[in-house]
């Protein structure tokens, strides 16, 4: 029995919607991206077991860093008296209520310091905080 | 004189390389986007005012933490290690359990973040943090 041949079809994957979909891949990083960016303080972050993410998007979090010289540091804002601390976190509070404030602390730092950074957040209203580590058992 | 009508030219912005320039864009916002999102503990702060809001006494834990980054438990000294099991003891207990957690001035950070794991591990989700002392 003879088989027929088939006959010739043109195989060829369509690329005239490529573009598009280039497009929506770029839209999508494009709005995926936050430029702002921080450069902050050079801190050893202590770790813990139980971390879990951020509940919010990063365009809702300031960063506070502490290192263990007590310098502290909101958003690269330079905090030179701790009390000033106060208004610059009500100033971000008030422009945003979903605020989290990541405090990214040293592990050596001493607890004044970070008592001193809760008492001004508190009277400022930015109660809700994130204490930045790195995943690990101790 | 009389100005010559042009001749009708085709213009047209070439569209062949703009795949190209999305691809291009596409990859530089691919290179710039950071994906990594950051992770630690929650922790929400004790509200601003001073007003006191009474709490039944049963229902407090105070956990200290000294300068020598030792945990103190209603008064006896335990390893910070081992807190999970003794508050998750506390909170079968009593659900209502809230800890208090003070620490000494002078201790470090560190300490703090591993005795709150601990407190997370155990699944106390009422913690509050005890004013520092004044000087």
């Amino acid at each position: 029995m003879e088989f027929k041949k088939k006959t010739n079809i043109k195989l060829s994957i369509p690329t005239a919607s490529m573009p598009d979909i280039i497009f929506m891949l770029l839209i999508f990083f494009m709005v995926a991206t936050v430029i702002r960016q921080y450069s902050g303080l050079k801190v050893e972050l202590p770790d813990a077991a139980k971390i879990q993410k951020l509940a919010v998007s990063k365009r809702h979090i300031s960063t506070i860093w502490i290192d263990k010289n007590n310098n502290v540091v909101m958003d690269d804002i330079p905090v030179k008296n701790i009390k000033n601390l106060r208004n610059l976190a009500y100033q971000k509070r008030a422009a945003d209520p979903q605020l989290i404030v990541s405090i990214k602390a040293d592990k050596y730092t001493k607890m004044n310091t970070i008592n001193k950074v809760h008492q001004e957040l508190r009277e400022a209203s930015a109660i809700r905080v994130n204490y930045s580590a790195l995943p690990g058992e101790f | 004189m009389i100005i010559g009508k042009k001749k009708e030219k085709d213009v047209e912005i070439p569209s062949a390389s703009l795949a190209d320039i999305v691809f291009l864009l596409l990859i530089f916002f691919l290179v710039t986007t950071s994906i990594d999102t950051e992770k630690g503990l929650d922790l929400v702060l004790p509200p601003p005012g001073k007003e006191e809001i009474k709490i039944p006494k049963k229902n407090i834990t105070n956990l200290f933490i000294n300068a020598a980054g030792q945990a103190m438990i209603d008064n006896e000294v335990v390893d910070v290690n081992q807190l999970a099991g003794i508050i998750k003891e506390k909170l079968f207990e009593n659900p209502l359990l809230i800890v208090s957690l003070k620490t000494h001035k002078d201790s470090e950070y560190n300490v703090y973040v591993h005795v709150l794991d601990q407190l997370k591990k155990a699944g106390a989700k009422r913690i509050s943090l005890a004013d520092p002392d004044e000087e």
